[in-house]
């Protein structure tokens, strides 16, 4: 059971770095971008491909990182320069890069069983392949949120902030707010893409048809995370959409624990959303009422 | 305002303890049952990926099969029905729940599912069914001897089978259009054999992909007046939109081939020499029971494939687009 216990919060650690990603869209820049979807995957198959190659699996995941990146300032050029919205330049760049991970990995199923991964490369630690993966993603669940807390603390960093928060004010003082947009949407797609080759070593293999579904995970996470741990200040948040990711790992494992028709998993993760997203409203109206007493 | 400081705790206090009293019954419940009678219950998952007509055959198939050597659910056997209905984040999970639950033997239906759970447990059987090529997933390292813990059944269909069954009919054709999926592994596979084979065989090629059913029809199009016939690989997609295509290629009188049974007699394809998915499954649900029963390992295994393969003709679409049938192809047309 504890194997369960731990293999389940190093999913939703892997998984986190995604949540992240879209945390940085969706509530510091204040919009929904799906090129996450898209992103995810090629993540996954860049560092597919140069594992398959006999890379190293830091130099994987950081080419991962960068083609997120690359596919982020699509997104954010495309929303910026060319004043597609940004929904819209999501799913653009998120179907463009179907056709791009196909190139990439020239099939739709790469197959990393049995080759050396950022997992195997700590087997002289002697740990159990859960464990080994726990203690992967407590690391970069701690690094990469360190560093983003330590980014938005500099400049150019509540710059982009303000951004999401206020774009005439911020613009008043100077900033270009097109410029933080971009900015904004390549750190996200960037993490996303890392978090799609962590998550890809661990399964085992890259397939273009993982990202579907990603943008509700981490949107799940996301608000699960605010709701339950809450959002009170930036470093508050960072650690909410941390656990927040584990605690929608948990409460998947826990639904088909239960066993709940596999084919219901979709409609209750829809739920499951909902009702985070209402959750603040049905609670404010529920405070106001017991000032009211 | 303290107040409502306390109330926020409360809250999340509540939400903490309710999770671990969720997490702790779990405990509870997921130890495995002590084995009260005297012969042993074997606990069995199986994990599909998708909810899909040929992958359910195969899972019935591979129930029926372990059923056929004595393994009857509920009676000495225990089957964990798991299906991730497309999203490979579910995969992992659902592989986990089955190793921890100690489970003595996993059926993976579709080969990302065989994948997951080979990098999850390196010592529980696993037996897949409706994987194409188990070498290029590398779930073992050869066909005649996988040499690890997993073996199975492949739905493999030589695209020869195909072309040369087209060639019977069409003698003069000199250019085949390759319908299928880019995101099919499957596909790719079974499209990049039939090219080797359409060039020993002095045809051109025509390729024409599409990503979801809603390209299909324009895809097909696409194809119209450029080849003699069509050919289809085993498809999820492709099959599933069959009647549409049809729709195109019957008005054009181009005969479409593909290697599955179901989309030539319900769907109006012309012609196929296909898989039974339900037989590659019982054949993989035969090789399980032998596993259980310690007659053999997975490591010596080899991969099972279907000899027999069915020509099946849709009379209806061969009439329609004026294919005359040979007299030995006649009792095929039903």
């Amino acid at each position: 059971m504890s194997d369960l216990i731990i293999s389940t919060i190093a999913q939703g650690l892997l998984w986190s770095v995604l949540a992240m990603g879209v945390f940085l869209t969706f509530r510091i820049l204040n919009i929904a971008d799906l090129s996450v979807e898209g992103s995810f995957p090629l993540g996954a198959a860049v560092a597919a491909v140069l594992l398959d190659g006999k890379h190293s699996p830091a130099t994987a995941i950081v080419a991962a990182g960068l083609a997120g990146m690359l596919a982020g300032a699509v997104s954010g050029l495309l929303h910026t320069k060319l004043k597609i919205p940004a929904l819209m330049a999501g799913i653009l760049t998120m179907i463009a890069l179907y056709s791009v991970i196909l190139r990439v990995m020239g099939k739709a199923n790469l197959s990393l069983l049995n080759m050396d991964t950022v997992y195997t490369s700590l087997e002289f630690l002697n740990l159990s392949p859960n464990m080994t993966t726990f203690v992967v993603g407590l690391f970069i669940a701690i690094v990469i949120p360190l560093w983003l807390y330590w980014f938005f603390g500099t400049e150019i960093g509540m710059a982009l902030r303000a951004t999401g928060n206020n774009p005439q004010m911020i613009r008043a003082m100077g900033v270009n707010t097109d410029d933080m947009f971009l900015l904004g949407l390549v750190i996200s797609n960037g993490l996303v893409a890392v978090s799609g080759a962590f998550v890809a070593q661990d399964n085992g293999f890259s397939d273009v048809g993982m990202g579907a579904g990603t943008i509700v995970i981490g949107l799940a996470s996301v608000i699960i995370g605010e709701v339950v741990f809450g959002s009170k200040n930036f470093r508050n948040s960072l650690i909410s959409v941390v656990l927040g990711s584990i605690l929608y790992r948990i409460v998947i494992a826990f639904v088909l624990y239960l066993g709940m028709p596999p084919n219901d998993l979709k409609l209750f993760t829809a739920i499951l959303v909902a009702v985070a997203l209402s959750l603040p409203l049905v609670k404010a109206k529920w405070d106001s009422r017991m000032v009211g007493i | 305002m303290l107040n409502k400081m306390r109330q926020k705790k409360m809250l999340v206090m509540a939400v903490g303890v309710l999770l671990a009293v969720g997490v702790l019954a779990g405990c509870g419940g997921e130890k495995k049952e002590p084995a009260k009678a005297k012969e042993k219950v074997f606990q069995i998952g199986v994990l599909q990926l998708v909810q899909h007509s040929a992958l359910d055959d195969s899972n019935r198939g591979f129930v029926d099969g372990l059923a056929s050597k004595g393994f009857k659910d509920g009676v000495n056997i225990k089957i964990d029905q798991q299906n991730a209905q497309g999203d490979q984040s579910n995969l992992k999970t659902i592989s986990q729940r089955f190793v921890n639950n100690q489970v003595d033997l996993i059926h993976a239906i579709a080969t990302p599912a065989a994948q997951i759970v080979a990098n999850t447990t390196k010592t529980i059987p696993i037996v897949g069914s409706a994987i194409v090529d188990y070498k290029t997933a590398k779930l073992v390292q050869s066909i005649e001897k996988p040499g690890g813990n997993v073996t199975g059944t492949s739905n493999h269909n030589p695209p020869r089978r195909q072309i040369d069954l087209a060639l019977k009919l069409l003698p003069n054709a000199k250019k085949v259009g390759a319908l299928y999926t880019s995101s099919e592994l499957n596909s790719q596979l079974q499209v990049a054999a039939m090219k080797e084979y359409a060039a020993e065989k002095g045809l051109t090629v025509i390729e024409a992909t599409v990503t979801t059913v809603n390209d299909i029809q324009q895809a097909a199009q696409s194809l119209i007046g450029k080849v003699d016939f069509i050919y289809c690989p085993t498809d999820n997609n492709i099959a599933s939109a069959m009647s549409n295509i049809v729709k195109i290629t019957i008005p054009a009188k181009l005969p479409v081939f593909l290697g599955d049974e179901a989309p030539v007699i319900k769907g109006g394809a012309t012609a196929g020499a296909s898989v039974n998915f339900y037989k590659l499954g019982f054949q993989a649900g035969e090789m399980a029971a032998d596993i259980l029963s310690g007659k053999s390992k997975p490591a010596d295994m080899p991969i099972g494939f279907q000899q027999d393969v069915k020509v099946v003709i849709n009379k209806k679409s061969a009439q329609a687009i004026g294919l005359i049938l040979p007299a030995d192809l006649q009792k095929a047309a039903e």
